[in-house]
């Protein structure tokens, strides 16, 4: 009893197979954008590198671009399979290669819906891996002159300018680091003494921010320094203050800009994926379809398409005892023994049969 | 004597006219292409728009979208033409229609040409209402509070932190013009009144810059404030303070960008208006080739197609004189050699007795 068997009239076939065929060069199309989208995501993860301490996320463009090329590859032997399908001289030798093939076919589908779930499971180790690295970037900030440090003030700033973010989590991170280099305080002063003096580390702390923090849409110019203090600027209370600065944090703007893309993308590779499966099944009627043909005395007559040949547990079953003859392939059976013998004496009785008559001729 | 004057043989001519039904649907790519870079040109000066003080800039990218549409138009129109030129009794559907085509198209290439060199020559406008608006702008940086005006700081700010730049000219116009409100000075402060009364316009100038005139390459975080005296601040030397703000004026960083675009769109439009010439040559040469099969009355004959029937003299002394006889329409004639009908003339002329003898 075949899984969802159709009849193919020749007609029907030959349109199958053109149909195929267009289908297969969707899906290598659809192939090279999953590469196209992989390698976007890509550049645009490494444009940030400097604040990720880690490469984990990267698991989900590499995936998306490996997935990108095989599909390509695959696709592209689909539709010369589909070319020769109607060639009984060429066909045959597709036969043992088919199978392979649909085994690609299914793992890129399982690759591509795996991409689809790491993308989320993996948000929270993105988050990790973006607290750490805007820790060191904001620590490193004032290390302008230490080599492999240099550029972090300029990232800093860049990024928070960008993503209109202040500080890791938001504004008050800027409190707890020294992000003004001792090569610009002026160690005479009498407040910058009693800055170093009130904390234990000896660090210039002060409750300002750097510039790239300041937001363009306040309507009031920029108040950077002594931000706690409501009676060091006119007209100012800390408590109820909103739009002078970014009130967001770098490590959330960031994610949520991640996440975006990511999600954003998310239909596109869902329907890659219906596009691929129905590649594969259409694949699957064109070879048993074909080959029914093939095997009928009149090649232009009907034939039967089918995904499975029996149903499924009878296929389970065929397939589990092929795997545990393979297995069982260097083991000597009893059984199959015991049925030699049977055979041998069988023949032996057929050859004596065989050598009595000819005395009666 | 005719100018451009080529001999066709009817395969040339059917070949002619294939040829040209292409172009012709080339020039309404091209004018597609128009179209869209006058549109992209429109978008990118509408970004800014709030920081140039006249609007005579915009009259270069409609120039273009009309020019852009009118050539989808006629190359359409043409490409129809053309088809129906390869044949001498389809021609003579269009045969009226040719003359004010070529006419029109004539015209429309010379908007092409027009448009191209409008991209060229407005630098200098764009240059005084860039420094007119930015003037302006900067002048009400302070006024979040006042309607239509309130989000020029935001937009100042923007633009400053976009384009690397600083002030008008230079990052000392900001000394020049009060940009902190009133609503955040506190006037009962003695330094307040003192800088206030310090000029007479009783402004509250400072030697500080906004935060968006920051340069993000500086090594050091950002000096906003005393900048004329260097001395006020740590280490300050002269290396620093050429990193610490953007050194470029946002008037020549504007200019800079608009005329890059500019130009790259005048020069793809000049490209275009050559095509757009080639093409109407080829119309002109395949419409004189026609009319004067059907004047031979062969269709099967060689022709001749050229550009202008006489030389170019000939021809606009004929165009110049037909004008003027457009505007003597209604006008006597002095000339005696022309006998104008008199009322006397009209009378009846009565006719001669004729003798007409009777016979009986």
């Amino acid at each position: 009893m075949a899984l969802l068997k159709i009849k193919f009239s020749q007609q029907r076939r030959v349109r199958l197979a053109q149909g195929l065929w267009l289908l297969s060069w969707l899906a290598v199309m659809c192939g090279a954008f999953i590469f196209c989208l992989g390698v976007y995501l890509k550049i645009e993860l490494l444009r940030r590198d400097e604040v990720m301490e880690n490469t984990e996320i990267h698991v989900v463009p590499n995936l998306l671009m490996l997935v990108g090329l095989a599909s390509i590859g695959a696709n592209w032997v689909a539709s010369r399979v589909c070319q020769d399908s109607l060639d009984a001289s060429r066909f045959p030798r597709w036969k043992v290669l088919l199978l392979g093939w649909y085994a690609v076919a299914a793992l890129l589908c399982c690759l591509l819906l795996a991409v689809v779930v790491l993308s989320y499971v993996l948000q929270g180790r993105l988050e990790e891996s973006l607290k750490v690295g805007l820790r060191n970037g904001i620590r490193f900030y004032k290390d302008t002159d230490v080599p492999g440090r240099c550029f972090q003030k300029e990232t800093i700033d860049r990024l928070q300018m960008e993503f209109r973010c202040c500080g890791n989590n938001n504004f008050k991170d800027w409190f707890e680091v020294q992000w003004v280099s001792n090569r610009y305080l002026d160690f005479t002063s009498q407040e910058v003494k009693d800055r170093i003096r009130s904390n234990v580390d000896g660090r210039y702390l002060l409750d300002g921010v750097p510039f790239s923090c300041c937001n363009p849409a306040s309507p009031r110019p920029c108040l950077q320094n002594q931000l706690t203090d409501s009676r060091a600027h006119y007209n100012y209370e800390y408590q109820s203050e909103e739009l002078n600065l970014y009130s967001r944090g770098c490590r959330q703007a960031l994610t949520d800009y991640y996440m975006g893309l990511m999600n954003s993308t998310g239909p596109g590779v869902l329907s890659v994926i219906l596009i691929q499966l129905s590649v594969l099944l259409s694949m699957r009627y064109l070879q048993t379809a074909v080959e029914g043909a093939m095997a009928l005395e009149t090649p232009e007559g009907e034939s039967e398409g089918y995904i499975l040949e029996k149903d499924v547990k009878a296929t389970y079953a065929d397939v589990k005892a092929k795997a545990l003859d393979l297995l069982k392939f260097a083991q000597v059976d009893p059984a199959s023994e015991a049925a030699g013998a049977e055979e041998g004496e069988k023949e032996a009785e057929a050859t004596a049969k065989a050598a009595t008559p000819p005395p009666a001729s | 004597m005719a100018v451009g004057k080529i001999t066709f043989t009817k395969t040339e001519r059917e070949k002619l006219a294939e040829v040209l039904w292409l172009l012709n649907w080339i020039s309404v790519v091209t004018g597609a292409i128009l179209f869209g870079l006058g549109l992209f040109l429109k978008i990118e000066i509408q970004k800014w728009q709030e920081v140039m003080s006249e609007q005579g800039i915009l009259y270069v990218p409609h120039m273009l979208i009309t020019t852009g549409l009118a050539a989808c138009g006629i190359n359409y129109l043409g490409s129809k033409i053309c088809l129906d030129c390869a044949d001498t009794n389809k021609f003579l559907r269009w045969k009226l229609v040719m003359m004010p085509y070529i006419v029109c198209t004539f015209f429309f290439t010379a908007c092409v040409l027009v448009g191209a060199l409008m991209c060229y020559s407005i630098r200098s406008q764009l240059e005084e209402a860039l420094y007119l608006g930015l003037r302006n702008t900067m002048r009400f940086y302070k006024d979040t509070d006042t309607p239509g005006r309130c989000y020029l700081k935001k937009t100042l700010d923007l633009l400053q932190i976009q384009f690397q730049c600083c002030g008008n000219t230079d990052y000392r116009d900001w000394f020049q013009i009060q940009w902190i409100s009133s609503r955040y000075l506190d006037m009962t402060n003695s330094a307040v009144v003192d800088r206030v009364r310090s000029n007479v316009e009783g402004k509250y100038l400072m030697d500080s810059v906004p935060f968006s005139c920051c340069s993000t390459l500086s090594s050091r975080p950002c000096i906003q404030h005393n900048l004329s005296n260097p001395g006020a601040h740590a280490h300050y030397d002269e290396r620093s303070q050429q990193l610490n703000l953007w050194r470029r004026g946002c008037q020549q960083a504007l200019l800079d960008h608009y005329t890059g675009i500019m130009q790259s769109i005048g020069l793809t439009v000049l490209l275009i208006w050559l095509f757009e010439l080639l093409v109407l040559t080829g119309v002109r040469y395949l419409q004189t080739a026609m009319e004067n099969v059907i004047r031979l009355g062969d269709p099967e004959s060689e022709s001749e197609g050229w550009i202008l029937e006489n030389s170019l003299a000939e021809t606009a002394c004929y165009n110049f004189s037909i004008i003027k006889s457009l505007g003597k329409c209604y006008q006597v004639d002095d000339d005696p050699n022309i006998n104008v009908p008199t009322a006397a003339a009209n009378q009846e002329v009565p006719s001669a007795q004729v003798q007409v003898n009777v016979t009986s």
